[in-house]
C-alpha cells in the first residue's frame, strides 16, 4: 500500500516534469480538453440557469392555486376539443365559492374570477407605457397574488363591489409612469378613464422570458367589465388550495364542484380544464431534459475530440519513452506502476485543461451576468466537482489504452529500443 | 586498454553461498519462419562475492544470457534458480520484484532519467521497493557518496560527464543492496581513461563484498574479473578463472 503511494507521488511529479518539458505539446493537447470542458460546463450552466429560471417562473404562478380555464396551458393539435367549450363566467366563480363554503372539510379555500387583457396603453401626465397586461378581479385576488406590495395595498371587497376606479400597478408600470417617486394616490389614465393608484407590486421578473409579471395592472372586476368587457378572451377562475401538499385531492374536489356548477351529467366529459403549475412542469420537464441531453451530447463531442488528442499524445509519449519504460521495468517497476504513470500523465493534462476550461466558464458566466443579467447562466459548486470528475474520467479513458500498452512492453525489447 | 596497475594485485575474495544456479537452460526465439537457438543448454553457478565476466562475439547468446541472468527474460526450458527461487515459474510482477531487490543493472548507455537529478535517479529503485521518503533520500545520498559523487547529487544527467553518469547509474544499481550487480558493456560508451576509472570502481565494489557480473566483448574489460565465461553459438565454450 505504502509502495503504491510512493509510486503515485513519483508519477505525479514525473507527469508535471513531463508537461513542463513539453510545454507547447502539452498546451495544445490540453487545449482540446479546455474547449471540451468549456463547452460542457457552459452547457451545464445554461441548463441549470434555465432550470432555475423555470422554477422561479412557476413559483410566480403560485404552487397552491388551481386554474379553472377553457383551455389547457399546453395544447397540441387537439384544439378542436376545447374550442366549443363555454367561456368561464364570474357567476360560476361565485357559485364555486358558495359550494366550497358549504362543503365540510373542503380542500379548497375560495375561488376568484380573473380576466386579463394585454397590449393596453396606460398614461400618467406626459408619460405613457404600452403593452400593459390589465387584470380585472375581485379584492380576494389579493390573497392569491404571489408578489408582495412595495407600497400601498390591494383594493378591498367594498371598493371592488362598487366598481371604484382604483388600481394596483406592477413595478415596471409604476417605474415607467412615476419614475423616482411614489405613485400612490396618483392618477393614471386607461381607456380614457382615470384610475387612482392604491398599490404597487414588488418586482417579480419575467415568466420563462415570455412575459413579465411586472408589466401588469390590477383593477376591480366591475370597472374592468365596464371598459374591457369579459365576454371574449380567456377568463379563468383561480382557486386557492388550503394544503398545497394535497393538490391532487383538491383538484378532484374542484372538478366535482365545477361540474355541479355547470350542471354536467355523469358520463359527459368535463367542459373545462383545471390547470396547475405541476401539470405545466410535468409537460415541460421531458422537453427540458431532452434539450439538456442533446446539448450535453453535442458539447460532449467536443470533449471527446479532446480525449482523442490526449490518447494520441499519450501513445506518442509511450513510444518516445520506450527505453525509459524498459529501464524502469529493469529497476523493478511492475505493470501497474507503469500503467499508473501514464494514466496519471493523461489525467494530469486533463485536469490542467479542466481547471483552465472551468476558469474560462466561470469568467464567461461572470461576464454574461454583468452584461445581460436576464441571461440564464448559473455557475455552481457542483459544476466544479462534476467537471473535475469529468476531466479525470476523460484522462482515465483516453490514457487507458496507451498506458496498458506501455505496461505490457517486454523489458528486453523496450531496453533495446532506440 | 591497458589494465590499471592496481589490478595486478588481484586479490581473490572467498566466494560465498550460491546466488544463481542455471541448469541446462535453452532459449528459442521465433524470427519470422526461422527459429533462433540463442541458448542451447547452458549450465552455470554463480556464488556471492564473485567477479565474473561473460564474453562472446555477437550472436553468441551473450545478450540473451544477460537478460536471463537479469531476470528480464525467462528460459524456454531448463532450470534457473535465483537465491533458491525458481525464476522460470515467475509472473512478470514477481520478476519485477526480484529485479528490484536482487539485481542492480548498469547499462552501456547509462539509462538515466534525463529530467531527474542524480538523487532522484538513484532513489527510483527505492520507490519501487516501497522505501519511505526520508530513508530513501538518505540511502540514495549515501550511495552517491560511495561512488564519489557526493558533491553532485542535484545535477541532472546532462550536467554530468559520461563517467559521472555511469557512476550515478552504479549508485542506482547499488542502492537497494542487491545480490548481484549486472553490468552490460559498462565502459562501452566511455573513453578509455574514464573506462578505467569505472573498472576501478567495480574492483572497489568487489572488494567491499559485492557480486559483479560484467557482460562484455572486450578482453581488456573481462580481464578485470576473476572468472570468465566465454559463450559461443549458444553454448559455454569455456568457464574458468582469469589467468
Amino acid at each position: 500500500m505504502k509502495r503504491i503511494i510512493y509510486e503515485v507521488t513519483e508519477s505525479i511529479r514525473m507527469a508535471f516534469a513531463q508537461i513542463r518539458a513539453n510545454k507547447l505539446r502539452s498546451a495544445l493537447t490540453a487545449l482540446g480538453v479546455v474547449i471540451g470542458i468549456l463547452a460542457v460546463t457552459l452547457m451545464g450552466t445554461a441548463i441549470r440557469g434555465v432550470d432555475i429560471g423555470f422554477n422561479a417562473s412557476l413559483a410566480m404562478l403560485g404552487s397552491d392555486v388551481l386554474h379553472v380555464e377553457k383551455w389547457p396551458w399546453i395544447t397540441g393539435d387537439d384544439w378542436w376539443k376545447y374550442v366549443n367549450r363555454p367561456i368561464i363566467k364570474p357567476d360560476e366563480a361565485a357559485k364555486l365559492s358558495r359550494i366550497i363554503e358549504a362543503t365540510p372539510n373542503s380542500e379548497l379555500d375560495f375561488a376568484v374570477f380573473v380576466h386579463g387583457r394585454g397590449g393596453v396603453s396606460v398614461k400618467a401626465g406626459t408619460l405613457s407605457i404600452n403593452g400593459v397586461v390589465v387584470f380585472g378581479s375581485t379584492g380576494e385576488y389579493g390573497r392569491i397574488l404571489t408578489a408582495d406590495f412595495t407600497e400601498g395595498r390591494m383594493y378591498t371587497e367594498t371598493e371592488s363591489d362598487a366598481a371604484q376606479q382604483v388600481c394596483v400597478l406592477g413595478s415596471d408600470v409604476a417605474q415607467a409612469l412615476f419614475p423616482g417617486r411614489s405613485s400612490i394616490g396618483q392618477t393614471i389614465v386607461v381607456k380614457g378613464q382615470p384610475f387612482r393608484v392604491i398599490g404597487v407590486l414588488a418586482k417579480q421578473g419575467s415568466f420563462l422570458g415570455l412575459f413579465s409579471f411586472d408589466d401588469q395592472m390590477l383593477m376591480p372586476l366591475g370597472a374592468y367589465r365596464k371598459y374591457f368587457g369579459i365576454r371574449n378572451g380567456n377568463p379563468e377562475i383561480q382557486v386557492k388550495v388550503k394544503d398545497k401538499t394535497r393538490i391532487a385531492e383538491a383538484r378532484d374536489e374542484l372538478t366535482g364542484d365545477m361540474r355541479r356548477v355547470r350542471g354536467q351529467v355523469p358520463g359527459e366529459p368535463d367542459n373545462f380544464t383545471i390547470n396547475t403549475q405541476d401539470a405545466f412542469k410535468d409537460k415541460l420537464d421531458p422537453i427540458k431534459q431532452g434539450i439538456a441531453l442533446a446539448g450535453l451530447f453535442v458539447t460532449g463531442l467536443a470533449l471527446f475530440v479532446g480525449a482523442i488528442g490526449i490518447m494520441n499524445i499519450t501513445f506518442v509519449s509511450v513510444r518516445e519513452r520506450t527505453k525509459e519504460i524498459g529501464t524502469r521495468k529493469a529497476l523493478g517497476a511492475r505493470r501497474l506502476t507503469i500503467r499508473l504513470q501514464f494514466l496519471i500523465e493523461a489525467v494530469s493534462i486533463c485536469m490542467v485543461g479542466g481547471v483552465i476550461g472551468l476558469t474560462l466558464t466561470f469568467l464567461t458566466c461572470l461576464g454574461v451576468k454583468t452584461a445581460f443579467p436576464a441571461f440564464p447562466l448559473e455557475f455552481s459548486a457542483s459544476l466544479i466537482v462534476i467537471s473535475m470528475l469529468v476531466s479525470v474520467a476523460t484522462g482515465v479513458l483516453s490514457g487507458y489504452l496507451p498506458a496498458a500498452s506501455a505496461s505490457k512492453l517486454d523489458p528486453v525489447v523496450a531496453l533495446r529500443y532506440e | 586498454m591497458t589494465p590499471p596497475a592496481l589490478a595486478e594485485v588481484r586479490p581473490l575474495r572467498p566466494a560465498g553461498p550460491l546466488v544463481i544456479a542455471i541448469e541446462n537452460v535453452t532459449k528459442l526465439y521465433q524470427m519470422g519462419d526461422e527459429t533462433i537457438h540463442a541458448l542451447r543448454g547452458v549450465s552455470l553457478e554463480i556464488r556471492r562475492n564473485e567477479y565474473l565476466a561473460v564474453m562472446g562475439p555477437s550472436g553468441s547468446g551473450k545478450s540473451t544470457m544477460m537478460n536471463m541472468l537479469g531476470c528480464l527474460d525467462t528460459p524456454t526450458s531448463g532450470r534457473y534458480e535465483f537465491n533458491g527461487n525458481d525464476v522460470a515459474a515467475m509472473t512478470d510482477d514477481e520478476l519485477a520484484d526480484i529485479r528490484n531487490r536482487e539485481i542492480g543493472f548498469v547499462f552501456q548507455t547509462f539509462n538515466l532519467l534525463p529530467r531527474s537529478d542524480a538523487l532522484r535517479n538513484v532513489e527510483l529503485p527505492l520507490i519501487y521497493g516501497g522505501v519511505p521518503p526520508h530513508e530513501r533520500h538518505e540511502r540514495a545520498r549515501k550511495a552517491l557518496e560511495d561512488v564519489g559523487l557526493g558533491e553532485r547529487i542535484h545535477h541532472r544527467p546532462n550536467e554530468l560527464s559520461g563517467g559521472q553518469r555511469q557512476r550515478v547509474a552504479i549508485a542506482r544499481a547499488l542502492v537497494n543492496r542487491p545480490s548481484i550487480i549486472l553490468a552490460d558493456e559498462p565502459t562501452g560508451n566511455l573513453d578509455s581513461k574514464t573506462g578505467i576509472e569505472i573498472l576501478a570502481l567495480f574492483e572497489d565494489l568487489y572488494e567491499r563484498g559485492n557480486t559483479i557480473i560484467v557482460v562484455t566483448h572486450e578482453e581488456s574489460v573481462a580481464r578485470h574479473a576473476r572468472r570468465i565465461i566465454r559463450l559461443h553459438d549458444g553454448l559455454i565454450a569455456s568457464d574458468g578463472p582469469v589467468t
